[in-house]
């Protein structure tokens, strides 16, 4: 998964738009986005953040500024120490595929922060906030908490790459009227690309993204 | 056994619900996944959780418990509390593991015919 390597699959899976979200930081995502500038692919910063409630949420940043004040925010949230020998190394690398040095953090873990607070945070950031891979049993909303909290101020939702969107509202009724999306979730390279959702937009930014969510101004997800 | 029973012996603090304080524990319940929770917890049961978000509240509400007991002295959210207060439904602390707590509470009767 080295920043080349992730651009140049995007390149043969026809992506033009891609978000690099790490578990709980967002140190990879300044090369991947580099390269992809050099190569014709637009990559937003992000993060997978896993919450207090054990609830994975994307919150995905138009500007990489943004999403390392957030990766700041939510390191203030995080305790212990990585064991590379029982959950890998966690590597950060150059588009090189240099490695610069390795994260001590424990970014498997949970964030000391609420749902509540972390969508909020994304919000101030001027960022876009999605519960991840709601379908799923593990760190999937619906499962963690029952059913999506009403007043939680999503910008949409990510079903997986197992529930084709133009099955995902009829399969999961939790789901409602709010804005839903898939994509690959991809921990490896030959993932990438294995889901994607097709939003018509006048341009890959994130001020467009959220225009297509709600289905605004001619914008929309393509299903 | 009622709640304030429970409260009583096994030292738990009242974190909301007062008004709920006179239920009857019908059977308990130990569970952090709120959809499983949702699904098989028994009516009227008390219920261990180490979860602290608002949706707690709604979940214990359609089980029609008697209480939640918040485990390993864990702070839940504090729009919980206000709800768990609106709906009089006691939220009770406890520093111990819900392993210990259950353990105590089965042996003392809740959850067994003669007890609850």
């Amino acid at each position: 998964m080295s920043p080349r390597n992730i651009i140049q699959k995007c390149l043969e899976t026809s992506l033009d738009l891609i978000a690099i979200c790490d578990h709980n930081s967002c140190e990879n995502a300044g090369a991947v986005m580099r390269e992809g500038g050099r190569q014709g692919v637009c990559v937003l910063p992000g993060l997978e953040i896993c919450s207090r409630e054990e609830v994975h949420i994307l919150a995905v940043f138009g500007q990489l500024e943004q999403a390392l004040a957030m990766q700041a925010w939510v390191y203030a949230g995080l305790t212990g120490q990585n064991q590379p020998d029982v959950f890998g190394y966690q590597i950060v690398a150059n588009e090189d595929s240099e490695v610069l040095g390795e994260n001590p953090r424990l970014l498997i873990g949970a964030v000391q922060l609420g749902l509540g607070d972390i969508v909020r945070q994304t919000h101030a950031l001027n960022g876009l906030s999605l519960s991840a891979h709601v379908d799923r049993p593990v760190n999937g909303i619906i499962n963690q908490l029952g059913f999506i909290p009403p007043d939680l101020m999503l910008d949409g939702v990510e079903v997986s790459y197992r529930l084709p969107l133009s099955r995902a509202r009829r399969s999961l009724p939790e789901i409602g009227d709010r804005p839903c999306i898939t994509s690959s979730d991809a921990h490896f390279l030959k993932d990438i690309g294995r889901a994607c959702s097709v939003l018509r937009m006048a341009a890959p930014t994130i001020a467009e993204i959220r225009l297509a969510l709600r289905d605004d101004q001619g914008r929309g997800v393509v299903v | 056994m009622k709640i304030k029973e429970l409260v009583d012996r096994f030292g738990l603090q009242v974190a909301a619900g007062e008004a709920g304080l006179d239920r009857d524990a019908r059977g308990g319940y130990c569970g952090d996944l709120l959809s499983d929770v949702m699904a098989n917890a028994p009516l009227g049961c008390v219920w261990l959780t180490v979860q602290g978000h608002l949706n707690i509240v709604a979940v214990a509400v359609l089980r029609e418990m008697a209480a939640i007991i918040i485990t390993g002295g864990r702070e839940p959210d504090a729009e919980t509390l206000q709800k768990a207060h609106q709906e009089g439904l006691p939220i009770l602390r406890s520093p111990h593991s819900a392993f210990e707590l259950a353990g105590r509470l089965f042996t003392a009767g809740v959850g067994s015919a003669s007890g609850s």
